[in-house]
């Protein structure tokens, strides 16, 4: 009953892969093949390559450095200077290019790049290594320490290599967010393959190179999910038994006590606190010529209105999937999931790209209309959707069906009385969730919006690559803004579930 | 139910249920069993062994390939019949409670209760709550409760509507061991006293022996024996459900031509006439065994391998000449002996011989 929908869901995700691979070959492989092996797309690899190497390594020292002083040592504050390090992920990559651009323009170009990926990125380290420190056993460090091992040996021994899985995976998706990251590289106008497809789809009329670049960048990509998969699953046998009895004894710092505070605000403050006092310098400084109000508030309400349509058929194409992943475990169903994550591994640029194409062959009235751009929004956050579905709908287990249904309620009576109150507030979260990342979405924007509509991303990113900081401030404070209140809320939700 | 229906309308009756799932070895192969009205029966067995997937049959939630549920008289699950679980009147108490984490405890234990007037509904929600020891914590949720609490409710939920059968799944597997029996004899009060009938699925033994009135031991989706707990554990069905039951030593023996058998721990008297079966296995309990000074008339000798000591008693493992396994006797009060110790050992009272 729900697989007809399930299956249309899926379908629409992966779609847009398809008909990117049609079209890059439209002009015969030998051509692609051309545009693949040139030079230039070479130079790209490495440029794209290299980016991902630096970003991935600092983020790992900031990560696991982090996680460990903030877990398991004795440092003052650490509550606090754990939450503050995870803030950055709520901020969009190129507000953070915008802050610092704007604050010194000479960063453009490699290292600015590289800063601003890696202080939006490093989250996706430490959270997850946050949390196997929390899981670890400290019987398994004490046993070690019995067995003769210093603290350093027992740290390289028995923690590390327990550590590897979640910092490995968490690498895995810094990799995978900086390849597919358009707006900070752009903004520091650093060239990777996304900013390169970009260009190539503005500026020459042959849509074939920005197509075989897109596929190339796909692969690459789906490479990374790949090996991401493989880790999680390893991951997942690391853990054993059901978290910890009783929390670790923290380490004392002793001299080193300062150094690791001097360590810990200087990353808070150049993720945290400087980008915010840019945003805050700009807005000072501004004035009624760069102070739009009436654009802004038009800008505003464009964004709102499609990130809403955008998270409402998000939702709404989840549903079925998250249904059956939730109830099912079958060998469809895990199929069925894994299509609807797709868009998981699709950078935004190449799913506009496809979307493009299709709709200038097929459905040419649709061409740069809002319903394409929603379609766009879908199928790139149909995951984060089906994630929070499947959750939601995990809190109503079966067994609840079982008892109401021996309690005299029909199938129907259940999903009513049951499923449905049990579910709601979680997949009412999940669509807050992507009504957010909707806002903040900004290459399939670009290239799907209708000629003269911006949204807040699209402006800020116009108004920095002109070099008018101070008109593009007060878009992304709004950008700020708007997307606390969803997270604000989810936040409330989380802590009232757990 | 008016008091005036007579008192196998609650009986249950399982003939011939066979399953499997897909093309697999099948899960149940022709089980039967009869629980009789206001019965609390026991269905035991080790994990794997088909007494859940019957326990959902008879709910209603599985259908079985062949066989009959009646419940009543009434043919709730057979040939061409399958009555959904919400017409059944069965009630449920999962592992772990399973309320409806979104309903206060009140609501909990008035969701089947559709069809009657508010304050009816208040009042047996109520007398439910008095039932099983939690008066005034209607306006709880589920979550403010303990684990022993919870399960308390879902007996409440379960009984509400009045059923005819309650099916208890493993319903004390999640109670840590401190609060399991008080948790258990207060659900067999409320049993009781309303007079439902009730099935009890569990793999623990001394849960099925102190709690049921009826225990059927399940093996490989079979009823391998279903009798009143004292018979299940004094007169063992085969030397297995003997060792499933509880702890059992196994003689081989010989019989003689006076109602014995020879073994090594000398000749021990038979419950039944041995039927023409001339070698077996003699079964007996530990508490069936007696240590003694090591020249007591009768007696056989060995040496004291090991001593286990329980606090309300202790079991002493011995070695005995003239066979390989040693032996347990379970001993009340002090241990007289340690280990390396030489004794005596003797049988009290009668065996079974089993092929």
């Amino acid at each position: 009953m729900l697989l007809v929908p399930a299956c249309v869901a899926a379908l629409f995700a992966l779609l847009p892969l398809g008909y990117l691979a049609v079209r890059a070959l439209e002009r015969g492989p030998a051509y692609a093949w051309d545009i693949v092996s040139d030079e230039r797309t070479r130079d790209l690899l490495a440029r794209s390559l290299g980016l991902t190497a630096v970003v991935v390594t600092a983020s790992l020292l900031l990560g696991v450095s982090l996680a460990w002083l903030t877990v398991r040592t004795a440092l003052p504050g650490a509550r606090a200077w754990a939450i503050l390090a995870t803030l950055p992920l709520a901020v969009p990559s190129y507000v953070t290019a915008f802050a610092w651009l704007s604050a010194a323009p000479g960063l453009a170009g490699f290292g600015g790049a590289a800063l601003a990926m890696t202080l939006v990125s490093f989250p996706y380290v430490l959270l997850p290594v946050t949390a196997a420190l929390r899981g670890l056993d400290p019987a398994q460090e004490e046993a070690a320490r019995s067995l003769g091992h210093g603290s350093l040996r027992t740290f390289v021994r028995v923690t590390l290599p327990q550590l590897r899985p979640a910092a490995g995976g968490g690498a895995l998706l810094v990799a995978l967010y900086t390849l597919s990251d358009f707006g900070a590289v752009s903004l520091m106008r650093y060239d990777t393959f996304t900013r390169a497809i970009h260009t190539s789809y503005r500026a020459s009329f042959d849509r074939t190179p920005a197509a075989a670049l897109s596929v190339v960048l796909v692969v690459m990509t789906i490479a990374l999910v790949a090996a991401e998969a493989r880790t999680r699953g390893r991951a997942g046998h690391a853990r054993t038994g059901k978290g910890t009895a009783r929390p670790a004894v923290p380490v004392a710092l002793g001299r080193w006590r300062t150094p690791a505070l001097l360590w810990c605000a200087a990353v808070a403050a150049v993720a945290v606190v400087f980008p915010l006092a840019v945003l805050g310098y700009w807005l000072a400084v501004g004035n009624s010529a760069t102070w739009d109000l009436g654009g802004l508030a038009r800008t505003a309400w464009a964004t709102l209105g499609v990130a809403a349509a955008g998270a409402g058929l998000t939702t709404l194409l989840a549903l079925p999937v998250g249904v059956i992943a939730a109830r099912h475990r079958g060998r469809g169903a895990r199929l069925l999931e894994q299509a609807a994550y797709a868009g998981h591994a699709l950078p935004g640029i190449t799913v506009a790209l496809a979307l493009v194409f299709f709709a200038v062959r097929y459905a040419y009235p649709l061409y740069q209309q809002i319903p394409l751009l929603i379609c766009a929004y879908a199928v790139l956050f149909l995951p984060v959707a089906v994630a929070a579905t499947r959750a939601a709908v995990l809190q109503a287990p079966p067994v609840l069906d079982d008892v109401a249904r021996s309690l005299g309620r029909r199938p129907w009576q259940v999903l009513r009385e049951i499923t449905v109150p049990l579910a709601a507030p979680g997949v009412a979260a999940g669509a807050a969730l992507t009504f957010v990342v909707c806002m903040k979405e900004l290459p399939a924007t670009l290239l799907l919006r209708p000629t003269g509509m911006d949204t807040l991303a699209t402006r800020l990113w116009t108004e920095t690559g002109a070099g008018s900081f101070a008109a593009a401030a007060p878009y992304a404070a709004a950008l700020i803004l708007l997307a606390a209140v969803p997270s604000y809320l989810l936040g409330k939700h989380r802590s009232r579930t757990t | 139910m008016s008091d005036d229906m007579s008192d196998d309308m609650n009986e249950l009756h399982v003939e011939g249920l066979t399953k499997s799932y897909g093309a697999g070895e099948p899960v149940l192969r022709g089980l039967g069993l009869t629980v009789p009205a206001g019965a609390l029966a026991a269905v035991l067995g080790p994990s794997g062994c088909g007494k859940t997937t019957m326990l959902r049959i008879v709910a209603g939630f599985l259908r079985a390939d062949t066989g009959t549920v009646r419940l009543g008289g009434r043919l709730v699950s057979g040939p061409g019949v399958h009555l959904p679980p919400e017409r059944r009147r069965i009630g449920i108490v999962p592992q772990e409670g399973a309320l409806f984490p979104h309903l206060s405890v009140a609501r909990n234990v008035a969701f089947g209760l559709t069809g009657v007037d508010r304050g009816e509904r208040r009042r047996r929600t109520g007398e439910l709550l008095e039932l099983v020891g939690l008066a005034g914590y209607g306006d709880r949720m589920p979550h403010e409760l303990s684990g022993g609490q919870q399960q308390r409710v879902a007996l409440a939920r379960a009984l509400a509507p009045r059923p005819q059968l309650v099916l208890l799944d493993e319903p004390f597997n999640a109670l840590d061991s401190a609060l399991r029996a008080g948790v258990r004899s207060d659900v067999r009060a409320a049993l009781r006293a309303t007079g439902a009938t009730a099935l009890l699925v569990t793999h623990d033994q001394q849960e099925a022996l102190s709690t049921a009135d009826l225990v059927a031991v399940v093996r490989d989706g079979e009823v391998a024996q279903c009798d009143t707990p004292q018979n299940l554990y004094r007169r063992p069905a085969d030397p297995w459900v003997a060792g499933f039951v509880g702890e059992a030593v196994l003689l081989p023996g010989t019989v003689d031509g006076n109602g014995t058998a020879l073994t090594a721990l000398g000749p021990v008297s038979l419950t039944a006439p041995s039927n023409g079966l001339r070698t077996g296995t003699i079964l007996l309990r530990p508490e069936q065994l007696r240590l003694t000074a090591t020249d007591t008339d009768g007696a056989v000798r060995g040496t004291v391998t090991d001593v286990r000591y329980y606090g309300h008693d202790a079991m002493v493992t011995v070695t005995v000449e003239g066979h390989d396994t040693p032996v347990d006797i379970r001993i009340a009060g002090p241990v007289p002996v340690g280990p390396g110790e030489r004794t005596g050992v003797r049988v009290m009272g009668e065996a079974a011989l089993h092929p």
